[in-house]
């Protein structure tokens, strides 16, 4: 096959935009997972949740995009606290697998009630006015939405980042989970700090759900499409690295848009391949530190 | 001997929950609605079929006179196997004498399969691929709404007569878009058009945006869609936002269905061209027919799927009627079928050919903009119709075994 480089460029740009998606939802796992322990099935759920909060906030009380990128993750930042509270907490020093089949279950409930009432074709929600159209970068012609999906997740991953590696505020969180009773002798109410830490995995979630909503039909089934790759990105990554989350979020998405042109049918398996590739090699993902 | 049980199908990722039966020696009989109750074609058939086979059977009459008929369903997830399971399990256990609706033709194929080897009656609404009445035909299947060919023949035509001579697909990667890309493909090439590629996608896929960048730097006048649901949605609303309309080349859609054309919304969806056999809106029979369905089924007006299943069951109770009980004898009670004319309010009158090809008139449609829809669903113009004996493939062209050259 003959590779055309603008057709390479541009599936490569394809591909980071896609990444960026995996980025964001593969860091609210990762988070999730390094300070709960928790492996959060209902990450996909939760997605959608935030993007049918958008599109509620838009058709229910005229909210339009900006407010919905800011309320619709608290929003769904909240139904996490709930969750977490009600739920989750009973689960911590148990086994992983009771919380993954806690929220898997939760994900069957939550899917199963937007189905019901809304089908599977989804509802329409359109791009803000001020994102629309785009420019012709010459190989291709780049959606300025898109544009703005890659600069502004990449800015809220690099913040969370920031937040629980170089703050005070995240060296707590982190001691917290290296040795919660002694944290606590300290005077730190660790409950509250593990719930806030779940309500703000899931808010990255909502915040893709809001981010993906005007790209995608907003469906009941649009996060039970992307966890599965989500969960391989977070494997691969190393279980519980942030930065290894983000960087390999954005990596496999290139891998796959590189796949979708080269040899289009394997585009959803590629990321598995690679997974089990990397978990032969090295079983704690790429950056992660053996336990 | 009176009993009912209740079916509960649990999946792995879908929950469904099914229907209570009951059965009396005598007259006995079933529909099994086979469909796609929680994926992405869901609302095309699914829940909506359920409500249709209940309608027919209670327009029907055949329970007021002692008949006993009741509907069973399942989720077939779109998977082959898991589909042919229940099947199997239906004939077996339940004793079903009748498939319906079974969206997606991987499905449609295995079910087919199983229906002949058992001698049941096998009636599909929801699937496309022409196969099933063609090389994969059996004295067992009525292929009822639609099929590949006949969206290809519709769609595909126009819009080569139209000046879309070169095309490029994005077809998703199964049965059902192997035959629509196929079929109209080679539509496109007789009516003196090219093909210039294609490009397969995974069913269920969110992200277009690598596809729709190969078929525009393809140049191609036409980029046909041959999927279905979800993906061809997401594919025109990905397509609005590169820039491809706008660009100059045009999307043909070759499978929509009002459901899609209700998510996408008039302003992304204006303006694209399709064929169906069903609208809801055609006559004061689609209406009053819509009305009723509605008073049972909220989410959406009556797809053609809904309409076929309906459609089928009722010819297939006026069968058994006619022959006087109900032989448990799938092929004896296709050919009679097949002998009698067809004529219901949703289609008009028709027929079914020997290949098990239900024939009536289809409808080259083009969808409303937002200005000119004046009510709820009020989605579609009408373009052109196309008769009966020209929307499906010629007798004398089909490849199935049972037509007698």
């Amino acid at each position: 096959m003959a590779i055309n480089t603008q057709a390479l460029m541009a599936q490569l740009l394809v591909g980071l935009i896609n990444g960026s998606f995996y980025a964001l939802l593969s860091l609210g796992l990762a988070v999730i997972f390094g300070m709960l322990n928790i492996i959060n099935f209902a990450h996909g759920a939760l997605y959608m949740l935030g993007a049918f909060c958008a599109y509620f906030l838009l058709n229910i009380f005229g909210i339009g995009y900006w407010w919905a990128l800011i309320l619709a993750p608290l929003a769904v930042g909240l139904v996490g606290i709930v969750i977490e509270r009600t739920m989750l907490q009973w689960l911590s020093g148990l086994d992983h697998l009771y919380g993954l089949l806690l929220t898997f279950g939760l994900v069957l409930i939550i899917q199963g009630i937007f189905l019901a009432y809304f089908g599977s074709s989804g509802l329409p929600y359109d791009i803000p006015d001020l994102l629309k159209g785009g420019t012709n970068l010459g190989f291709m012609f780049l959606p300025t939405y898109r544009a703005w999906v890659v600069v502004f997740s990449l800015a809220v991953c690099l913040a969370t980042w920031f937040l629980i590696e170089k703050t005070r505020l995240g060296a707590y969180l982190r001691a917290a989970t290296e040795n919660p009773t002694l944290v606590r002798a300290f005077g730190i109410n660790v409950p509250l700090m593990i719930t806030l830490t779940y309500g703000l995995g899931v808010a990255l979630a909502g915040l893709a759900g809001v981010l993906s909503a005007p790209i995608n039909q907003v469906r009941p089934l649009m996060g039970a499409d992307l966890i599965i790759v989500v969960f391989a990105v977070v494997v691969i990554g190393g279980m519980g690295s942030i930065m290894g989350s983000i960087v390999t979020g954005f990596m496999l998405g290139i891998l796959e848009g590189l796949t979708k042109y080269f040899y289009p049918e394997a585009s959803n398996t590629v990321v598995f391949i690679f997974m089990v590739l990397v978990l032969l090699i090295k079983p704690t993902g790429l950056t992660g530190r053996a336990a | 001997m009176r009993k009912s049980l209740s079916m509960l199908v649990v999946t792995s990722a879908l929950v469904f929950a099914g229907s209570a039966f009951a059965q009396t020696p005598g007259q006995e009989r079933e529909d099994g609605s086979l469909g796609d109750q929680a994926g992405i074609y869901a609302d095309i058939g699914g829940a909506g079929s359920i409500v249709a086979a209940q309608m027919a059977i209670d327009d029907s009459g055949l329970n007021k006179k002692g008949w006993n008929i009741t509907v069973i369903s399942a989720d077939h997830q779109n998977k082959p196997d898991v589909g042919a399971n229940i099947a199997r399990q239906w004939i077996d256990v339940e004793k079903v004498d009748a498939f319906v609706d079974l969206a997606s033709s991987g499905v449609g194929l295995a079910v087919a399969a199983v229906a002949k080897e058992k001698n049941v009656v096998n009636m599909n609404s929801g699937s496309a691929a022409s196969d099933l009445t063609g090389a994969q035909c059996s004295p067992n299947t009525i292929h009822w709404v639609y099929d590949t060919y006949m969206l290809a023949n519709g769609t595909g035509k126009a819009l080569v007569k139209a000046g879309g001579d070169s095309w490029f697909f994005l077809t998703a990667d199964y049965a059902f878009g192997h035959a629509l890309e196929r079929d109209t493909g080679d539509v496109v090439k007789a009516a003196g058009g090219k093909v210039l590629g294609a490009v397969r996608h995974p069913l269920n896929t969110s992200d277009f945006s690598s596809f729709l960048l190969q078929a525009q730097s393809s140049k191609a006048k036409i980029i046909g869609l041959a999927n279905a649901g979800g993906d061809t949605t997401n594919a025109i609303k990905q397509a609005a936002e590169f820039g491809i309309v706008s660009g100059g080349q045009k999307l043909a859609a070759l499978l929509m269905f009002i459901t899609d054309v209700h998510a996408l919304g008039l302003n992304v969806a204006q303006g694209l061209n399709f064929t169906e056999t069903f609208y809801w809106d055609m006559n004061d029979d689609t209406r009053a027919f819509t009305k009723r369905f509605n008073e049972r089924h909220k989410k959406s007006p009556p797809t053609m799927v809904h309409a076929g299943v309906y459609s089928s069951v009722l010819h297939y109770l006026k069968a058994l009627e006619a022959l006087g009980g109900n032989p448990h004898d799938g092929a004896k009670v296709v050919a009679k079928m097949k002998e009698m004319p067809t004529d219901d309010p949703l289609f008009g009158k028709g027929s079914i050919r020997a290949d098990g090809r239900k024939i009536h008139p289809a409808y080259l449609f083009e969808v409303k903009k937002p200005s000119e829809s004046k009510y709820p669903w009020d989605y579609y113009k009408l373009v052109a119709t196309i008769p009966a004996d020209e929307a499906f493939i010629p007798l004398d062209k089909s490849v199935c075994p049972l037509v007698k050259k």
